[in-house]
């Protein structure tokens, strides 16, 4: 057995990586919101990076343990606690059956992700654990969690190599007000130059209008020479979508696969940290930089990733019963 | 060599743009570039999604750089046209028109002014041309549906549609590869699952391809819904008789 869901959360939903090779055929990605911190949970337990994990909105779940298991919770800080102990987030940490994992109330970011060691035990469909509400597959029959839902672990482990060295400082902070990278395109060439130069100058306020699919934004309106409208064209994670109105919607993970809305702009990857951590009322600022620089910086974060990987010494968990190395 | 514009679509793709029109011709360019990019061994290559006017090339920048990748395509654009297309693929659909699968067959002829027949007969004459797929899982969006059977869409939506349910809104036509609501006037329903995320084709229609509906009555419907319930039915498709240039 596994985690007994005692309260789900708001949303509360299994994601991974996201559902690639199927865009072609009209299905969405999905995936989790917040990319890095998923990995980073996933280094910390020992597992491949981008082995599903619980990704919580908001507000968390309580799931009750009846096996024990090693877990992280990453990305924004929802106040976990085990058996009513405040326990750090980006950090492994063994969790005994029996015990309850709680939230108490958001103090930095939106979305916290929960990795537990050897994964769950969920389906794939289409090659993807990610829940994908809208066709309804993946994770727990394509829902969100409920209270009473049961889900597996594949390989738990009670304890685990380096766990004293499975953390690190937690990266989302409280704050307010972001600057997002940006790339410009595909259709940037159909916003006037005062357009192109309201959407780089001003600040731009997120609304209660964000959902797993997009984030609509309030602020000064983008100039379009002819209005917003397209022939559909294909729309990557992070798209920044202009349509006829003026105000952009920052297109997520579980947006569609293609759109007939100008796209004046798209996040770097790099900063997909930020937007997936984003709630009402922050505010952001875009800041225009070359596909060089973006494409450094996924680089460098990657580079990163590797290097925490070995930091923690990650063999995967499951390699490490036969052989006890001797210290 | 068509007038291709390479478009950043963020730092993990971009999309090549053939054009800017929904036409048959720039749809065949699209598909011939993505069967040549397929064949080319061109590192890095994540998933090609074509669209009605451009194909969006997922890549990896650990693999391959912006810069390098776009000078890769701009030389599989140069020998475009010394390589080898197939012919389009078309895929029989088999349906069974008007009755409780078909609720608005009869609105459809009254307001073409025809027989219900006559609708089927027109309906089933056409290859329709799979621009693209979006929407929900194995939506297609279709072109050429003769202008004669074109209907406004319901005042009403319906609630739920069952998948499978073929229908009309416009000048376009197209089945409902899911359970959900809509105003299409529904004419017919196929036995035929086009979405299934468990089988190992999960969909079965792709952008390129042509889709020709065929009419068949209840026998042949409950006979092909029994096979295709055991996963046991498969679609016939043929390549298209005319050249695909």
């Amino acid at each position: 057995m596994s985690v007994t869901v005692l309260s789900p959360g708001l949303l509360t939903t299994v994601q991974d990586a996201g559902r690639t090779g199927y865009r072609q055929f009209g299905v969405s990605v999905s995936g989790v919101m917040d990319p890095r911190a998923m990995r980073i949970a996933n280094i910390l337990v020992g597992n491949d990076e981008n082995e599903a994990v619980l990704e919580c909105t908001m507000m968390g779940p309580q799931l009750r343990f009846d096996k024990a298991n090693v877990i992280a919770v990453t990305g924004g800080d929802l106040g976990p606690t085990l058996d009513h102990q405040p326990v750090a987030t980006y950090a492994a940490f063994s969790v005994q059956e029996g015990q309850t994992l709680r939230f108490t109330g958001l103090r930095t970011g939106c979305r916290a992700f929960i990795a537990f060691a050897g994964g769950l035990d969920v389906p794939l469909v289409m090659g993807s654990r990610s829940t994908y509400m809208k066709a309804r597959i993946g994770g727990l029959e394509g829902r969100k969690l409920e209270k009473g839902d049961v889900i597996g672990f594949r390989k738990p482990t009670a304890e685990i190599l380096n766990l004293v060295q499975r953390r690190i400082a937690p990266e989302v902070t409280a704050r307010t007000e972001y600057a997002v990278r940006v790339v410009m395109g595909p259709q940037d060439d159909m916003f006037t130059q005062a357009g192109i130069d309201t959407f780089l100058g001003e600040t731009y306020t997120v609304t209660n209008e964000f959902d797993r699919m997009g984030c609509r934004m309030e602020g000064p309106v983008i100039e379009h020479k002819d209005g917003g409208d397209i022939i559909s064209d294909g729309i990557a994670f992070g798209a920044i979508q202009v349509p006829t109105a003026g105000k952009p919607i920052i297109m997520l993970a579980d947006r569609q696969t293609t759109g007939g809305y100008t796209k004046i702009a798209n996040v770097i990857t790099a900063d997909f940290r930020i937007i997936g951590q984003l709630k009402a009322g922050d505010k952001v600022r875009f800041v225009k930089t070359t596909i060089e620089a973006a494409q450094d910086a996924l680089l460098t974060e990657r580079a990163a990733l590797a290097a925490l990987r070995t930091m923690a010494g990650s063999a995967y968990v499951k390699e490490r019963k036969p052989k006890q190395p001797k210290k | 060599m068509p007038d291709v514009r390479f478009l950043l679509t963020g730092d993990t793709s971009l999309s090549a743009e053939f054009g800017n029109e929904i036409s048959e011709s720039t749809n065949a360019q699209i598909r011939a570039f993505t069967i040549a990019l397929e064949k080319s061994g061109v590192p890095g290559i994540v998933e090609l999604v074509p669209t009605y006017r451009s194909c969006m090339i997922h890549y990896d920048p650990g693999v391959i750089s912006y810069r390098a990748l776009t000078k890769r395509l701009e030389g599989l654009l140069g020998q475009l046209g010394s390589i080898e297309i197939p012919p389009s693929d078309v895929l029989e659909v088999p349906v069974l028109y008007g009755g409780e699968m078909g609720p608005d067959l009869a609105f459809v002829a009254e307001h073409a002014g025809i027989s219900e027949q006559e609708v089927v007969d027109i309906h089933t004459s056409t290859e329709y041309l799979i621009y693209m797929l979006g929407f929900t899982p194995g939506f297609t969006y279709l072109g050429g549906m003769s202008d004669k059977i074109e209907t406004p869409r319901l005042k009403q939506p319906r609630v739920k549609i069952p998948a499978g349910s073929v229908g009309i809104a416009g000048k376009q036509t197209g089945v409902y590869p899911i359970d959900s609501p809509g105003g299409w006037q529904l004419i017919g329903r196929t036995p035929v699952k086009m979405y299934d995320p468990n089988r190992e084709t999960p969909i079965l229609p792709k952008a390129g391809q042509y889709i020709k509906f065929r009419a068949i009555d209840q026998a042949e419907y409950d006979e092909i819904a029994d096979l295709a319930e055991k996963g046991k039915y498969v679609c016939r498709t043929h390549p298209r008789e005319e050249a695909a240039k």
